[in-house]
């Protein structure tokens, strides 16, 4: 059983927030899941190597040759704010 | 002509011959799409314009005399993850409702470069979290096969726009089952390629491990065709492989004599619908007939699959999902008080609730505490289900299971996210283990198709699609 205060924790942590009556909706929803996957706790791994990938060989490198990126109008161009090609934000220090 | 009816490769022939036009094969799926949206909502964007414009381009390379490429005319929805240059992808979600790419996805250059004819975006569960695009933000996609259901998903648009005849072929994405169950759901044929066949490079990732492009097709030739043009190493995504890629379509004769197949007793004892096992054993039977050895085989921690991918994909997912923050792209909150509420506000206003689930539990599975005991295990039991497929592949070409557990449910029928997730119970292991396995129609109940799932060994796609080949075949073909 996870705790509402733990999924208050959680949604900190995701940057979410919900209402109080989402909250208590999804703790329940969410105490179900971690029970459903909780099950992988009985199973075994003794000496067991994690797969991280499947290909886990040794990624092929390539040259590091310059070559033309986006421009800046097309990086910016889905910002909701942008202002003298950066983009805008809300100040964060006071 | 039935231009609509024909199939890619017919197509291909008849616009070779100069018997059709590429405008007129555009124009007629283009108002097929007209007429069938309104019921089946398979697409989030049409696009007629491009669609046309560049059906006219192959036109004029035939009256040139110029070499047509691999998929010359034939129109292709692509599902609306993947990203197209200067046209909305919006991965179905009010996030990225407006969000327009600056970069093309390698696969759809490919498609382009091959002169395939992009028709438009397809409906999709948002973000790729769901198995029957109800979390869509832009509504549900109708199972053709009966509206009232769902088509499956999270590729739920592109099965049903292939299905419905809206298009010969498409685009999916597969990471725990997302091309093969719609593909089951809507009686067509998907294919999840192996992990490194083909590059996900513009591909909006919802778990890197996992992530696979595949294509649709109404029959198994037509799906190879598409796979053939997108499949190969890209040096912008490091996980696709530099191997020689085989010509699958001349190496479908229908012989598979000698060939060897295994079923999992584990798939058998999970809870099946009984029409959908029936109409497995049947095909088993058929195999059987035309020269497949079948053997039963025990693949002990397949069990284990279903858990093990929901903190596998939820952990790769949430670390994926930090990047929309409102503020380089995708939605920004109208109100805020500081940074840190616009980056919350920003996400809470903009993700549906499957995701802010899916992100939740990926958290959860990380976090201090929690990490040894969830993610890790699970990254464990992993290589126990990796180690399993591995065995059985070196005794048997092939290994044959169902798609899905249950035929497609209706709209609304499910609401308990764990019932939902069980949806994907018989193809999550696939992508934990990497390798290749397509679904193909193999039967009906009730009106409703039914698939067949058919696994094969990393990069071995020649022998899943031999088998398919040769099924579809005996099978009557094309369903």
């Amino acid at each position: 059983m996870v705790s509402k205060e733990v999924v208050k924790h959680m949604a900190q942590l995701c940057k979410l927030e919900f209402s109080d009556e989402e909250l208590d909706n999804f703790t329940e929803e969410f105490s179900k899941i971690v029970e459903y996957v909780a099950q992988l706790t009985e199973i075994d791994t003794e000496g067991v190597e994690p797969t991280y990938n499947i290909s886990q060989k040794i990624q092929p490198l390539r040259e590091d040759v310059i070559r033309e990126s986006l421009s800046r109008e097309e990086v910016l161009k889905n910002a909701p704010e942008e202002q003298y090609g950066y983009f805008k934000l809300p100040s964060v220090i006071e | 002509m039935d231009i609509i009816s024909l199939t890619a490769i017919e197509l291909k022939e008849k616009l070779k011959n100069r018997e059709i036009s590429a405008r007129e094969i555009a124009t007629a799926y283009l108002d097929r799409i007209k007429d069938k949206e309104p019921e089946i909502n398979a697409f989030i964007t049409v696009t007629e314009e491009e669609a046309l414009k560049a059906a006219d381009r192959v036109d004029e390379k035939i009256r040139n005399g110029e070499d047509l490429g691999l998929l010359a005319g034939i129109p292709i929805a692509v599902k609306d993850n993947i990203s197209t240059k200067g046209i909305r992808t919006t991965c179905g979600s009010k996030m990225l409702e407006n969000y327009i790419p600056p970069f093309e996805a390698t696969v759809v250059e490919k498609i382009k470069e091959e002169d395939g004819i992009i028709v438009g975006k397809t409906n999709m569960d948002e973000f790729a979290l769901g198995s029957s695009t109800e979390t869509s933000y832009f509504g549900t996609t109708k199972n053709p096969h009966d509206t009232e259901r769902v088509p499956g998903g999270s590729s739920g648009g592109s099965a049903a726009a292939v299905a419905a005849k809206e298009a010969p072929l498409s685009l999916g994405t597969d990471t725990g089952g997302s091309i093969r169950q719609p593909a089951a759901f809507c009686g067509v044929v998907g294919i999840k390629p192996t992990y490194g066949l083909i590059s996900r490079y513009g591909v909006v990732p919802m778990a890197n491990s996992l992530d696979q492009v595949g294509p649709f097709g109404r029959n198994v030739k037509d799906a190879a065709l598409l796979l053939q043009a997108i499949a190969g190493h890209d040096e912008r995504d490091s996980t696709s492989m530099d191997i020689n890629i085989p010509d699958y379509i001349n190496s479908l004769t229908g012989d598979v004599k000698g060939m060897k197949a295994a079923i999992p007793k584990e798939y058998l004892e999970l809870e099946i619908d009984s029409n959908i096992k029936d109409s497995l054993l049947n095909a088993v039977n058929v195999l059987k007939d035309i020269g497949v050895e079948i053997e039963e085989v025990s693949l002990p921690n397949i069990k284990y699959a279903l858990p093990d991918y929901y903190i596998i994909s939820t952990s790769e997912l949430s670390t994926n999902m930090s990047r929309y923050d409102g503020i380089r792209y995708g939605h920004r909150a109208e109100s805020f008080v500081d940074i840190d509420d616009l980056i919350i506000k920003s996400r809470s206003e903009a993700f549906g609730r499957e995701v802010k689930r899916r992100i939740m539990l990926g958290t959860y599975s990380l976090s201090k505490g929690h990490a040894d005991e969830y993610y890790k295990k699970a990254l464990k039991v992993r290589t126990l289900i990796k180690n399993d497929f591995d065995k059985a592949f070196t005794k048997y070409h092939i290994i044959l299971g169902p798609t899905t557990p249950k035929l497609p449910f209706k709209i609304g029928e499910i609401t308990d996210p764990v019932t939902m997730y069980k949806s994907d119970l018989f193809t999550v292991a696939v992508n934990l283990a990497g390798i290749c396995a397509l679904s193909m129609p193999c039967g009906s109940a009730n009106g409703l198709p039914v698939g067949i799932q058919i696994m094969g060994d990393r990069f071995k796609e020649i022998n899943i699609l031999k088998a398919a080949y040769a099924l579809e075949m005996s099978l009557g073909g094309e369903m």
